[in-house]
């Protein structure tokens, strides 16, 4: 069996604060990790693996210290690597890059697709399912569990809001995992050794299987007009009044805001 | 592409089980101001099987039309199904807009049809406007919150965009509202379903987390004992709202820790956040000043609490609690 999974470098958003005179983000010594429900979603490989002797590739988009996310997926377990970086994937919103891993993955053999179902520093979600379309493959969103049936034919759960789904599929399919699926397993000594004995293939713009218009800043539909911080809170009105008083002003302001 | 040939904003009515989900009537109501702006028409597209009543909600929540697809194959939400609903319904319609709610059914769908089509899409937006351009402004949260980004779609239809549940305004309900149901045919192509549902299974999900909360009543030391502690799960009870507490309370013991608020418990950022007998220490404020709206009640007027609070009262939690559930409890009743 032939496993890709897609995975990012993201700065670890619970790490990042708040400049509270300029109201900017103070990203540095913010450390890089690799996402987490993508993290989630290599396990779920590497289990695979394990059990019935899949073949995992990761590939991840990035600047060239991306490859610090590759190093520890080789680590923990994963047999190949490939960093897609060139100047052409810069400035990529979901759709161009969707389109870059598509082009990269039609030059590849898979059976299973895996990205995690979303990364924290855009929480978007859309990668995965976009990809999917790109190659004309089925897609299963959220997914919690992944149990193989026969040689090609897997037993999905998807999380929903209510409970969860059990559905079935058959390869080729892409799958986007949550973190919460399992616990990934810690990178092994001898792993990391390895993992740096191993070779990060590099590919470019010009080694992939799609059309660069559809690529980078060209090939993205949306822009962003402006960021901004959120900007620090500012304090609300202090009553000092009767219970009665006080519970009339409270009903008032949620009414006001919609809430009741 | 001719913009002009886009016209009209689409929301996805989305329905579970012939149950339409409250992010849709949020989404129609919306989508009632984007429209009164461009000067256009507000359509919900209905997907589904059997769902006779649902056309009229919609019209009564503000929907000019609705289009519907009644269809066996749409039953149960799949997502090639759904996307070659929509994909067709949007290619002979042509939208200018198409929203989404921010669910799973919504975050799976959407990315799919924005590939199919080649348009751009932005994730769970919680704000909406139109530009002095006619553009759609689609402004949504990044990096956990801390950042706000401000994103446009020119020169690509439609503009797309899944919607966080429970940030629009629905409209009230008005039965006397008229608007046009159309009956859509959907050609499927079977061939492409390859994912079959085996089976849904509904939970209790049990353990409650309070970080999907929409209403928080939270206590802190101020509350005292575990007895007054019932006062706040009554008041809970009357607004829909879960319990929280402060680390004070939880390593008291009087609450579990999964309910703790604050550096060491969970960020929440509800709709309303009632910080209760709650000083406000930095901990707790990490964990909750992201809330929409924070009224407070602490006994001291100097607690640090009343520096996030949209609404601050000085006084006694134990007072003033009862009394707001017995004056909600009154309204509901009416």
């Amino acid at each position: 069996m032939e496993i890709v999974v897609c995975i990012k470098q993201v700065p670890d958003t619970t790490e990042i604060k708040i400049n509270p005179v300029t109201g900017t983000l103070i990203r540095d010594g913010v450390p890089s990790i690799m996402n987490p429900d993508d993290k989630g979603g290599l396990e779920m490989a590497l289990r695979m693996k394990d059990e019935y002797g899949a073949h995992v590739t990761v590939i991840t988009m990035g600047p060239p210290q991306a490859d610090l996310v590759l190093r520890e997926a080789l680590a923990m377990g994963a047999d190949d690597a490939i960093l897609l970086t060139d100047r052409k994937f810069a400035g990529a919103d979901t759709l161009a890059t969707s389109n870059a891993l598509a082009g990269a993955l039609r030059t590849l053999k898979w059976d299973l697709i895996i990205t995690g179902r979303q990364a924290i520093d855009g929480d978007t979600a859309q990668v995965g399912p976009q990809i999917a379309e790109h190659l004309g493959i089925p897609q299963i969103s959220y997914v919690a569990n992944l149990a193989r049936k026969s040689e090609n034919e897997f037993l999905v759960k998807k999380e929903t809001e209510e409970g969860y789904q059990m559905l079935e599929v058959s390869a080729p399919c892409l799958l986007t995992v949550l973190a919460s699926a399992n616990k990934a397993r810690y990178m092994s000594v001898p792993g990391i050794v390895d993992a740096y004995n191993k070779e990060v293939q590099l590919w470019s713009a010009a080694m992939i299987d799609v059309d660069e218009t559809k690529l980078g800043l060209k090939g993205s539909p949306t822009k962003v007009l402006k960021a901004f911080a959120k900007g620090m809170k500012q304090a609300g009105q202090v009553y000092e009044v009767e219970p009665e008083e006080a519970v009339g002003l409270i009903i008032s302001k949620l009414q006001e805001k919609f809430i009741i | 592409m001719n913009k002009t040939d886009f016209k009209n904003v689409y929301v996805f009515a989305e329905q579970r089980e012939g149950v339409i989900q409250p992010v849709a009537l949020e989404l129609i109501g919306k989508a009632n101001d984007l429209a009164k702006e461009l000067g256009e028409k507000v359509v919900a597209v209905l997907a589904g099987y059997k769902m006779d009543a649902l056309a009229q909600t919609l019209i009564e929540y503000g929907a000019d039309e609705v289009i519907k697809i009644d269809h066996p194959n749409l039953e149960h939400y799949l997502t090639e199904q759904y996307a070659q609903a929509i994909d067709q319904v949007i290619k002979h319609f042509r939208p200018s807009i198409v929203l989404f709610g921010a669910t799973t059914i919504g975050r799976d769908l959407a990315p799919r049809l924005s590939a199919r089509m080649s348009t751009g899409l932005t994730a769970d937006c919680t704000k909406l406007e139109i530009s002095e351009n006619k553009e759609l402004m689609m402004t949504r949260p990044a990096f956990g919150g801390n950042l706000m980004a401000t994103i446009m779609c020119t020169e690509h239809r439609p503009q797309m965009s899944t919607v966080r549940p429970g940030v629009m305004q629905k409209l009230t309900p008005d039965s006397s509202r008229k608007g046009v149901i159309t009956p859509f045919e959907v050609q499927f192509d079977e061939s492409k379903f390859k994912v079959k549902l085996v089976e849904i299974v509904k939970e209790d999900k049990g353990k409650i987390d309070i970080s999907e909360a929409k209403i928080l009543v939270s206590g802190g030391r101020g509350v005292g004992c575990k007895e007054n502690f019932e006062n706040l799960r009554q008041l809970a009870a009357q607004l829909g709202a879960e319990v929280s507490a402060s680390r004070a309370v939880v390593d008291s013991g009087i609450m579990p820790h999964d309910r703790q608020v604050g550096q060491t418990g969970k960020t929440v950022r509800p709709n309303l956040y009632l910080a209760l007998g709650i000083s406000g220490a930095i901990q707790h404020l990490a964990g909750m000043e992201e809330s929409d709206f924070i009224v407070a009640i602490n006994k001291d007027k100097f607690a640090p609490i009343f520096q996030v609070a949209d609404v601050g009262i000085v006084g006694d939690v134990n007072k003033i609690v009862p009394l707001l559930t017995q004056r909600l409890e009154g309204m509901m009743k009416k």
